[in-house]
């Protein structure tokens, strides 16, 4: 088996492509103007100048580095917490109600809160996004581990490995793959709060650089930070479904090469 | 290889009774293992051959009766008593390399770094597998992967190996490949062998002893001594009189055992 890296196929920008060229033949045929809705050639000017003048790129650090932080302080807890509830089912058992609890709050039902502790700013934006990525890799690492291959243990079992080792040589490499897929929906939901977050309340980043366009009646600007977000989430999870081939396409079950 | 001897068993099992979610499943087990001893296991499936060993191996308590591993009850697994699983494919780390396998047994049992390599190194080339030490399980076929979990017992420098159903996975050549080496492992360090099969010739042509047991409940119904020297040869013991004797014995017993 090669190990083939998936290309992307030409054809799925086939119909974007039309879209936005219809639109903006249209545009220019029909002579529409509208304060909200910009030519597909506004945009494309709009982005290039956010670009240019690094307004842009410094409002997509700030986001990104609120989603890394919140992402990474939940994910690790969620880690944490999983692999406990997972070994241990009377841990679970005692959590399952307030998780159940907790869970559906929606993150930005909590924004008031976080902006009394917090006040404005990266640690505010950072909690909610850390509250929301728990979940996934919660819930994910649980099943993983309870997931392990009985054999695997009894192998643990039989060596007289400790808790500990059997925890980060046994359970945690078996149930990487299944963590990983909980990792990546924590990826996704990250990015959509800290956006969510800037949008309504925090003044940083690519939300709060939208509030601002529209505040400015800028709809190109506020198309182009849209279509930026939808590049950036797009780039992202290309990036760890590479890592996740890489990781766990090779080692695990790969053929002779 | 030496023969069982009159010395105090190196394991020995006393009135043992197993019943999993009420339903007995062992009754009445009274077996002893000797220091040097190959025995082996045969009966039909249910007769509870693998909770034998899952007994033994102190993965299980029994319910009643007592399991004593050196004169010592046994209260639960033990460095110096090795398993190899019939699914190897489950019993190995598929993220570890053939070599990282190994390394397990010693960074658990705290072998120092400086001669992890080495260890490996000899533990692999004694059940041939030296030039795969890089590879991955999932890059070796089904009898180098069980070779490679019999290397990781062998690491554990056990004093008892307990097989259960080692080579039931595997083709007729590949398995008679592997009851050589095993035979040939067993005779160079002594080690004792618990091995469980459902396969009669394979119990004869290995063991000094052979124990059949019957099924609903499971119990011990007869055992065998093998009067047959050792080296073993594939192409000669089986001709032996000795041989066809027990398997024809055997195979009465099983057949009797069924209905």
């Amino acid at each position: 088996m090669t190990t083939r890296l998936r290309r992307v196929d030409l054809r799925g920008i086939v119909v974007p492509a039309v879209v936005v060229v219809g639109a903006e033949i249209a545009a220019r045929v029909t002579h529409y103007h509208s304060s909200s809705l910009p030519w597909p050639s506004e945009v494309v000017t709009a982005a290039g100048a956010a670009l240019i003048d690094g307004s842009m790129l410094r409002a997509t650090g700030q986001t990104l580095l609120a989603a890394f932080g919140g992402l990474m302080i939940g994910a690790s807890l969620g880690l944490v917490f999983g692999t406990v509830m997972g070994l241990f089912l009377i841990v679970e058992r005692l959590a399952e109600v307030t998780i159940e609890a907790l869970r559906p709050i929606p993150s930005v039902a909590l924004i008031p809160i976080a902006l009394l502790i917090f006040g404005l700013g990266y640690a505010m934006e950072i909690s909610l996004i850390a509250k929301t990525s728990f979940w996934p890799v919660l819930l994910l690492t649980i099943a993983a581990v309870r997931g392990v291959k009985p054999r695997l243990l009894e192998v643990a079992r039989l060596l007289r490995m400790g808790l500990a080792a059997r925890i980060v040589k046994v359970v945690i490499p078996a149930a990487l793959p299944g963590i990983f897929v909980g990792f990546r929906i924590a990826v996704g939901a990250a990015l959509v709060v800290a956006v969510t977050v800037e949008i309504a309340a925090n003044p940083l980043g690519l939300g709060y650089a939208m509030m601002r366009a529209q505040e400015a009646l800028r709809p190109d600007l506020v198309f182009a930070y849209l279509f930026w977000i939808g590049i950036i989430g797009w780039l992202i999870n290309g990036l760890l479904s590479v890592a996740q081939r890489r990781l766990f396409g090779g080692a695990s079950r790969a053929a002779p090469p | 290889m030496t023969a069982p001897s009159a010395e105090p068993p190196l394991i020995a099992f006393r009135d043992i009774d197993v019943a999993i979610g009420g339903r007995p499943i062992l009754t009445g087990i009274n077996l002893e293992i000797y220091k040097g001893e190959f025995l082996c296991i045969v009966g039909p499936s249910g007769c509870g051959k693998t909770t034998l060993l899952r007994l033994a191996a102190g993965l299980l308590p029994p319910g009643s009766g007592t399991v004593s591993y050196e004169g010592k009850p046994v209260a639960g697994p033990q460095r110096d008593v090795a398993v190899v699983f019939q699914d190897y494919g489950d019993a190995l780390l598929p993220w570890r390399t053939a070599a990282g396998n190994i390394a397990l047994v010693y960074e658990t049992m705290g072998t120092p770094r400086a001669e992890r390599a080495e260890r490996i190194a000899a533990v692999l080339a004694r059940v041939g597998l030296a030039e795969h030490a890089d590879k991955y399980p999932s890059q070796l076929s089904g009898g180098m992967q069980q070779r490679l979990q019999i290397a990781r017992c062998l690491a554990q420098e056990p004093k008892l190996l307990l097989m259960d159903e080692p080579f039931g996975a595997l083709d007729a050549i590949t398995r008679q490949d592997l009851q050589d080496q095993v035979l040939k492992i067993v005779a160079d360090s002594g080690t004792t062998v618990c091995f469980v099969t459902h396969d009669l010739e394979e119990a004869i042509y290995l063991g000094h002893r052979v124990v059949a047991m019957k099924p609903h409940p499971g119990r011990i119904a007869a055992t065998y001594d093998v009067d047959l020297p050792y080296p073993r040869d594939q192409q000669t013991t089986p001709e032996q009189p000795a041989f066809m004797q027990l398997r024809r014995t055997l195979l009465e017993f099983i057949r009797g055992a069924e209905t």
